[in-house]
């Protein structure tokens, strides 16, 4: 403690700048996202699991749903065609579907090749002599339909109906119209079109790729098309496109923040200070504040997100206040000391203390964010604590030793003079400003039902517009939004095969009692070895013949015209059974892929539900008669899945954790006082306005519409932690009265706060307005209260000291 | 049953061409040509009409016979309810058809199924006095005087000519009572139909 002060100073210095370089390395090497990963749980549930693999990599969410609008519809066609025939042969894709037939051909001599043992309708009774007369009866009855055209090439080697059954099975769900030779909406005013892509969904890269090469190809068509096409536009949608979208939001968005927000800042304190070094000066701890704040998140979490650096612009908002503090109390300090090297012991001694509590208040209130399972959250908390402990420990102990022997700034008495005779009076505003909190606490209890909002998607940071173009084109498609699904997993791919269908057998019930409109199962295409081996064992082996001839009698067909039927049937009972490499080079390997998967050592089916069209009483699925159909097929290893129910349950999820960490981060906050101040009655004076700050907030968001999210909740949290700073200056000192010079720079503090947190409430990305529409507003309410409420030379503080 | 080869078949409705040229002049001569014929067409706006239709299948030893009712709603709805043997239902409006049998309904487009287009196109062309229409997939050719006339048309369209090799309807006046369909292979789809008074 004794040592020179020349060497503490050298140590200080060099520390510090050590530090820094360290820092820079670690942010060399950290990972950056803005991939959905701040919004997933780190420890998921089962059911939410089969929600972040459908995220991550499901088949869904490799989709991009392409519509081409303008232009006539002859040319949007044209144009669907060209850019199908240039992507089909580009390896980010799995497929492009645009309707025109493909696959089907090859999909056709599958299925028609593999038919008995693919159809669930080959059992032993079908064909007896019964069965095969009424089976044959219905396939006669048939070709006297319109359709009769359509299957009578089919009935010598098909007279059971059996393609007809799985072309039944298959075409249950809707698919676009055509239109020229490519699907359209059903408005006719959009060409359509479906992408898979390789890249799984959580690859943001793979998919602005996938979205680039779209792009490139329907630039290409329509410079093919002509004059014609030149109205044409291109539109996409999917979970990858708002991924990438989302992402170029938030990194454009949290750009724009952070250089606009230092503008500001910067403009503020060169107004203030006059001088550049001061402005330097002033900085430092900001810079190294943020510089330690990503290194602790990366360290602790092994990847930064996005958000947390957009809210990383707020965190300059808080850590300048500190130097602040210290140079306008500085001079005043420097002016009395006449001449003294940096920043006056009087500094230390009169507001170290009251600005390290308020440090150590903030962190009490982020410390509980760590704890979060919301990843976005503890990331935050993580960031908050390091970055305002490095910029406070820089304050007090770098910056003092970088003050020049001979550092001024403005002389800013004059304002802090006329501030005082503003304040004096202000406890005149006592009792207004308690009616305006007790207003906003019944507006907030009136509206307590309807306080916050409970999906996930309040959270999502794709544009309103960009939701609306994906639900239209999901409805022309008639693509599956796939909310509803069974999960079947198990040791290897027999045994989910096996439970799938017992399960496919139970949910065929519920489609013909309308509670499902369809449902997919990749048994379908692939069934268990099991259950093709039941059904060959299920074919007629020598007496076919006969067997016809009884089934024949009374209809006017001959056994004779069935002779391709029973070479088909011969060659089917000894054949090995489908594996599934029969099905490559169809459009049904990628069905059976995209259901049927192996994740680590688990095997896993996926039976997407369609829910039946909504009607007045129910809208979506009964989850009831599923639950039911499950048990009744006594599969354990079968997991009913709503997506949407259980995201959803998940945010709640993170909302009630993150309001009972809140209520725990305010008692922390409250004993830290309490110990500090060793007064309850300073307590309470330092904890009024800070309380009265966020009801006023709540109330005015409630007056404006806002549903209240997660991060409003951090908001106000933050309004706690940014506002204590103001209370503890004008409740907690023991002086009677606050400086001027104190006065101007919880002013200055103030309006840069403002400043920070003020620009993310016109941030477009609802994560980083939430905690902007909180805090700017909250922090000048907390000033404003604190003075009114803290102020010394009121009556309730001298009652207080009397006692 | 004649056996049609591609080849001989053409020259053979070559020859029959050539010598039905001279037909349509006699009947344009006594005021009765195909435009006179689609517009009194034209003139029913919906109409209601039982129908009874026979197929004969070269795979069958009987023809297969459905009957049932149908509708036509000017200028594109057609609906064919077939109550024997098995109720079902065919819905044609513009450009779907939806097919409802039993429990099952399927939606589909014209456009995917060119047979089925072709034949629908057929009866909807004629119903509707649309001779641009029909004359988009088929060749036409009149006989016969205005009270028991029949139109045939020859399929132009490839994919269609594929299976069907004509369609033959006949009328009287603005009346049709028959609509027969000979495919390339011989089988054939007889359907008359007889006009429930109209309301």
């Amino acid at each position: 403690m004794k040592q020179p002060p020349i060497r503490r100073r050298t140590i200080a210095i060099l520390a510090w700048l050590l530090g820094l370089m360290m820092c820079v390395v670690v942010i060399a090497r950290t990972t950056f996202t803005a991939d959905l990963s701040a919004f997933l749980p780190a420890s998921p549930t089962k059911e939410q699991q089969v929600l972040l693999d459908q995220l991550r990599d499901g088949v869904v969410s490799r989709l991009i749903l392409v519509g081409i609008e303008g232009a006539d519809a002859p040319t949007r066609a044209a144009l669907s065609k060209g850019m199908a025939q240039k992507l089909r042969s580009d390896a980010a894709f799995v497929t492009i579907n645009n309707g025109e037939p493909v696959h089907t051909e090859k999909d056709q001599a599958f299925l028609f090749g593999n038919r008995y043992l693919l159809s669930p309708a080959v059992t032993p009774e079908r064909f007896t002599g019964q069965g095969l007369h009424d089976a044959l009866s219905e396939t006669i009855d048939m070709l006297a339909s319109p359709a009769g055209m359509l299957i009578k090439p089919l009935l010598p080697r098909d007279p059971t109906g059996e393609m007809i059954k799985l072309f039944e099975q298959m075409n249950a769900g809707n698919r676009p119209r055509m239109s020229h030779g490519a699907w359209a909406s059903r408005d006719g005013e959009r060409a359509l079109q479906i992408a898979q892509t390789r890249a799984a969904g959580a690859d943001t890269d793979g998919q602005q790729l996938a979205m680039a090469k779209l792009q490139e190809a329907f630039d290409t068509a329509v410079k093919g098309q002509g004059t014609p096409a030149a109205s044409a536009k291109l539109v996409m949608t999917g979970p990858g496109v708002f991924s990438v979208l989302s992402r170029q939001t938030i990194e454009s968005e949290v750009t724009r923040l952070s250089v606009i927000g230092t503008l500001i800042i910067v403009a503020l304190l060169l107004t203030v200070y006059r001088s550049f070094t001061a402005l330097v000066l002033g900085l430092l701890p900001v810079i190294s504040g943020a510089v330690v704040g990503v290194v602790a998140v990366s360290l602790g979490f092994g990847l930064v997100h996005g958000i947390t650096l957009g809210f990383g612009t707020t965190l300059i908002g808080e850590a300048v206040d500190y130097s602040i503090y210290l140079f306008v109390q500085s001079r005043q300090g420097s002016a009395d000391a006449s001449g003294a090297s940096g920043a006056s012991p009087d500094w230390v001694a009169d507001f170290w203390p009251t600005i390290r509590l308020g440090v150590m208040t903030s962190i009490m209130g982020f410390a509980s964010l760590l704890l979060s399972s919301f990843p976005g959250l503890a990331q935050l908390g993580l960031y908050s604590i390091a970055g305002l402990v490095a910029a406070a420990l820089v304050t007090r102990f770098v910056l003092p030793h970088l003050l020049p022997v001979d550092f001024r700034i403005r002389d800013v008495s004059a304002i802090g003079n006329k501030l005082s005779m503003l304040v004096a009076p202000a406890s005149l505003l006592r009792w207004p400003l308690l009616l305006v909190t007790i207003a906003a606490a019944v507006v907030v209890t009136q509206h307590r039902a309807t306080l916050w909002n409970a999906e996930l998607s309040s959270l999502s940071p794709v544009a309103k517009e960009d939701q609306a173009t994906d639900a239209r084109l999901r409805a022309d498609m008639g693509a599956p939004d796939v909310r509803y699904m069974v999960v079947v997993s198990g040791k290897d791919r027999e045994d989910v095969l096996v439970s799938a269908e017992r399960v496919s057998e139970q949910l065929a019930q519920l489609v013909e009692k309308g509670v499902l409109a369809a449902f997919e199962t990749p048994t379908r295409y692939l069934p268990s070895v099991a259950s093709q081996r039941a059904r060959q064992a299920s074919l007629p082996s020598d007496d076919v013949e006969q067997r016809l001839k009884q089934a024949t009698d009374g209809l006017p067909v001959r056994a004779a015209v069935f002779a391709p039927f029973m070479q088909d049937i011969a060659a089917a009972k000894v054949r090995p059974p489908l594996q599934r490499s029969d099905l490559d080079g169809t459009s049904l390997a990628l069905a059976v892929d995209s259901l049927l998967f192996k994740r680590g050592d688990q095997w896993s089916a996926i039976l997407p539900l369609t829910a039946p069209e909504s009607t007045a009483h129910t809208i979506g699925i009964s989850t009831e008669p599923i639950r039911a159909a499950l048990a009744a097929a006594g599969q354990e290893n079968a997991l009913f899945v709503d997506l949407k129910a259980e995201s959803d349950h998940l945010y709640s999820g993170y909302l009630r954790e993150a309001t009972q960490l809140s209520l725990a981060g305010v008692a922390g906050i409250l004993i830290l006082l309490a110990i500090s101040l060793r007064s309850l009655v300073r307590v309470v004076r330092v904890m009024l306005p800070l309380a009265a700050a966020v009801i006023t907030v709540v109330g005015i968001l409630v007056l404006c519409d806002q549903r209240l999210t997660i991060l409003h909740l951090v908001g106000l949290l933050l309004t706690v932690a940014v506002g204590s700073n103001y209370a503890l200056f004008f409740g907690a000192r023991r002086d009677a009265t606050i400086s001027p010079q104190t006065l101007t720079s919880l002013l200055f503090a103030n309006l840069t706060t403002v400043a920070g947190f003020g620009l993310l409430g016109f941030s477009q990305v609802p994560v980083l307005q939430a905690i902007g529409t909180t805090v700017g507003p909250g922090a000048v309410l907390a000033l404003v209260y604190a003075a009114v409420f803290s102020a010394q030379g009121s009556t309730v503080a001298r009652d207080a000291k009397a006692t | 049953m004649i056996a049609w080869s591609p080849r001989s078949s053409w020259r053979r409705i070559l020859a029959i061409v050539l010598l039905l040229a001279m037909q349509p002049m006699t009947a344009s001569a006594t005021g009765w040509d195909i435009d006179q014929l689609m517009q009194s067409l034209a003139k029913t706006k919906a109409g209601r009409a039982t129908f009874v239709e026979k197929k004969y299948l070269a795979l069958l030893d009987r023809p297969v016979e459905s009957s049932g009712e149908l509708r036509y709603t000017a200028p594109d709805r057609l609906e064919k309810r077939t109550i024997k043997p098995k109720p079902e239902n065919m819905l044609v409006d513009g450009d779907t058809l939806v097919l409802e049998r039993g429990r099952q309904k399927h939606t589909l487009q014209l456009q995917e199924y060119p047979e089925l287009a072709g034949f629908i196109g057929s009866i909807r062309g004629t119903l509707s006095g649309d001779r641009k229409a029909l004359e988009a997939s088929f060749r036409l050719k009149l006989d016969g005087p205005a009270d028991r006339w029949t139109l045939t048309l020859f399929p132009t369209d490839s994919k269609l000519a594929n299976s069907v090799h004509l369609i033959e309807i006949t009328g009287a006046r603005d009346n049709v009572r028959s609509i027969n369909i000979i495919q390339t292979d011989g089988d054939r789809s007889m359907m008359t139909i007889e006009r429930v008074a109209s309301q």
